[in-house]
């Protein structure tokens, strides 16, 4: 095995669906001669020539809509929007159209494509380029939606992106592209809709997605000085989720926190908390809690580091699963005895 | 009120001198019968200064400002600049987050700027920050977006300077709103709306210029066309002649102008703000330039352009241009421009001293400004932050 970047990975993802099916198009802001603004394209038009990876006017409606009609036409369109809210132009192509023609149609015309977006913070990046998107996508029916965690992942999920039959928004955790880890490639992991126990633990679970992971992760490995020995899931797949996996860690450990990088109102770890609270609610000696981002916009770079949900944070929210059986105080009637 | 095509060519006559008649624009010939032909651009960029500095004969449409203001215009492109290599500077240093230079385009910058008055309004895109300082913003407030303590460090209601716009092309309806707006309330503000080559292909480019057009909103919409949207050249967003041609099929009289000279930058944009004022609805100038510098400090532009063609744009230096006319002409020597030079000087030494001072923040601001009074929810997140803020204060301590 050797050491990869995530990037890399991602790199390797698309050059290999270049080279196996010739109906692969890469396309997108800045793609071509410059590789993309993250290197994700790097090579790729200098490999497989710019029928195969060109750059588009600017414009990611068009972008999008562009690749509707190729896919259409029987193509399979891969594009990337250079950033999480630059992508908000497109929304109401993915909304109306990408995510609705199969039902629309009865299933006559389906559009298959990638819409890779690289999402979140932790990267100090200014205004716009921060934000977690996630749960725009994921409130949407028809798309999947997909986030890698680690460098074997992305590529394997990106390969399986490409070749499924519906449209995929494929979310890189921007701030782990240069993470790097040993990974042997092509790599095939779990399938979409498997979600994954990162670490095995007995004392409470843990479900993160993408950037969070690794922040359960370190979370889970800090607990163990707190006596706690935690489970961590990684869910992958935000679209289709895996509700089998979560709730079989949940029955087993008892106790949940949902960890999220985005802001939490109305966002996917409400969805994936009230899940677990719905399908293991005998097996819980505590309620749900969630960790997740403020509900502020996404501050500028100097103040990120108080909006993003860190250890402490996680942590600070174990230690209310009610371990010694006794109510948790934040969510007693004000002048109540605890 | 009318609208008609015919309105806003009698308030905007067009006074082209026959002899450069170009033979590749029928529209003109037919100028009697086709009413595209008073909003056609001139086929070639308005240049009133060859890149040497010799001038160029008077013309009627674009008279040549007055040497104070080009004086003054000059002075700005110096402090400009000085600004602007001080803000590269201050991104190596660390200082700030990041930096899109607008080193090679200061006639644009400057020029539009002084276009306009201090009660019309100024809608900037990131590759603004020249315009900002010289529009007289303070250049620590202009710089906050990019040192990264909040995302506008200025007053943009007291400056009438809406914030840094970066989703493309987003500002330019904005633009078309305020300009009618004002209008609506009876005040004769004009709007000014920045935009890139690049994001002329965003829809909402297109969605501005046509609701500045439908309600004759008082709007220069202003491209500056560098050349390149990060790495994709100009051929990849228009097959048009010219981005100047966007503007006919919206009805909105439009016109092409050399954006390294100085004079004729002013020249167009004075023009295209009185039509603007006087009622007569928005008005389109692409001005050509180029972006000296990478797109910002992260960029690598070796990747995408050669040195030779940097150089080629090196000997069109806007400022070495107006420098050699106004020395011609008498309005500048030896002392002037070493004055000058001394107030750039001292304008980057006291934004460097500035710029080295760690602003303090403080964290519980993030939940000041997400609404007018914050929601139960955001009073509830704020004490657990403040308490966070404890923790980790005892835990340091
Ligand atoms: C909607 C949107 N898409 C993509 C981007 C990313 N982006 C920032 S600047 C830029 C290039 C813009 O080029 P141009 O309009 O020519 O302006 P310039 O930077 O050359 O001044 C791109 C693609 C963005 N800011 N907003
Ligand atoms: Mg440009």
């Amino acid at each position: 095995m050797v050491a990869t970047t995530m990037a890399k990975a991602l790199n390797a993802a698309l050059a290999d669906a270049l080279a196996d099916d010739e109906r692969v198009l890469v396309f997108g802001e800045d793609v071509g001669k410059l590789g993309g603004v993250f290197r994700i394209t790097d090579g790729l038009q200098a490999r497989f020539g710019e029928k195969r990876c060109f750059d588009t006017p600017l414009a990611e409606a068009g972008i999008v809509g562009f690749a509707v009609g190729l896919a259409m036409s029987g193509l399979r369109p891969v594009v990337e929007m250079q950033f999480d809210a630059f992508a908000y132009p497109a929304f109401e192509q993915i909304a109306s159209h990408v995510a609705k023609l199969r039902n629309r149609t009865r299933g006559a015309l389906s559009v298959p494509m990638v819409i890779r977006v690289p999402y979140a913070g932790g990267i100090g990046g200014v205004e716009h380029h921060c934000d977690s998107s996630e749960a725009y996508y994921a409130h949407t029916p028809g798309l999947k939606v997909v986030t890698p965690a680690t460098v074997a992942d992305a590529y394997s999920l990106l390969r399986e992106a490409i070749a499924d039959p519906d449209p995929v928004v494929f979310l890189e955790p921007k701030k782990l592209y240069f993470s790097s880890a040993e990974a042997d490639l092509p790599a095939a992991t779990e399938p979409f809709g498997r979600a994954v126990v990162r670490r095995p633990g007995t004392d409470a679970t843990l479900v993160a997605y993408g950037p969070a992971v690794p922040v359960a992760l370190d979370a889970a490995e800090a607990a163990r000085e707190e006596g706690w020995d935690l489970e961590v899931v990684d869910v992958r797949t935000i679209v289709p989720l895996d509700d089998a996996t979560i709730t079989a860690s949940v029955r087993r450990t008892g106790r949940c926190v949902v960890i999220s990088e985005a802001q939490g109102f109305a966002g996917v770890g409400a969805e994936i908390a009230a899940r677990v609270q719905e399908r293991c609610f005998h097996a819980l000696h505590a309620p749900v809690l969630r960790v997740s981002g403020l509900d502020i916009p996404y501050p500028a770079p100097m103040l990120e580091h108080t909006h993003l949900p860190g250890v402490d944070r996680v942590l600070d929210t174990v230690a209310r699963l009610q371990w010694d059986d006794r109510p948790d105080a934040r969510w007693l009637p004000q002048g109540s005895a605890a | 009120m009318t609208t008609t095509p015919q309105a806003v060519r009698r308030a905007s006559p067009r006074i082209r001198p026959p002899a450069k008649k170009p033979t590749k624009a029928p529209a003109r010939e037919q100028a009697a019968t086709d009413p595209s032909a008073a909003l056609l651009p001139h086929a070639e960029p308005v240049r009133l200064l060859d890149p040497d500095g010799t001038p160029r004969p008077a013309r009627a449409d674009y008279p040549e400002p007055p040497v104070e203001a080009l004086r003054e215009m000059y002075r700005r492109m110096v402090v400009g600049r000085r600004f602007d290599a001080q803000a590269t500077a201050l991104t190596k240093q660390g200082r700030l987050a990041v930096y899109p230079s607008s080193r090679g385009q200061e006639a644009c910058q400057v020029g539009a700027v002084l276009a306009v008055g201090h009660n019309d309004w100024v809608f900037p895109t990131y590759r603004e920050s020249m315009a900002l300082v010289s529009r007289g913003i303070d250049p620590v407030e202009v710089l906050t977006l990019l040192r990264g303590d909040w995302h506008c460090g200025y007053d943009p209601a007291r400056v009438r300077t809406a914030p840094q716009c970066t989703p493309l092309a987003t500002q330019c309806v904005h633009a078309a709103g305020l300009a009618y707006g004002e209008a609506h309330q009876g005040r004769d503000t004009v709007a000014l709306a920045f935009i890139g080559d690049g994001a002329t292909s965003e829809g909402d480019f297109h969605e501005g210029v046509n609701f500045a057009a439908v309600f004759k909103a008082p709007v220069v919409f202003f491209v500056q066309n560098n050349k390149y949207a990060i790495s994709v050249p100009l051929s990849r967003q228009t097959a048009a002649p010219s981005l100047a041609y966007k503007g006919v099929g919206y009805g909105v009289p439009s016109e092409q102008v050399d954006g390294n000279d100085p004079v004729a930058v002013l020249a167009v944009l004075t023009r295209a703000v009185a039509h603007a004022r006087a009622g007569n609805g928005p008005y389109l100038v692409e001005a050509h330039t180029y972006r000296m510098e990478p797109h910002t400090n992260a960029d690598d532009a070796t990747r995408y352009r050669d040195g030779a063609e940097v150089d080629t744009w090196r000997d069109r230096d806007p400022i070495a241009r107006l420098e050699t006319y106004l020395r011609t002409r008498g309005a500048l020597d030896d002392a002037a421009v070493a004055a000058i030079a001394a107030q750039a000087e001292g304008y980057a030494a006291d934004l460097r001293e500035r710029m080295h001072v760690q602003p303090e923040v403080d964290p519980l601001s993030l939940f000041d400004h997400v609404y007018a009074t914050p929601t139960p929810q955001l009073v509830e997140q704020r004490e657990l932050v403040r308490a966070e803020l404890a923790a980790a204060g005892e835990g340091e301590g």
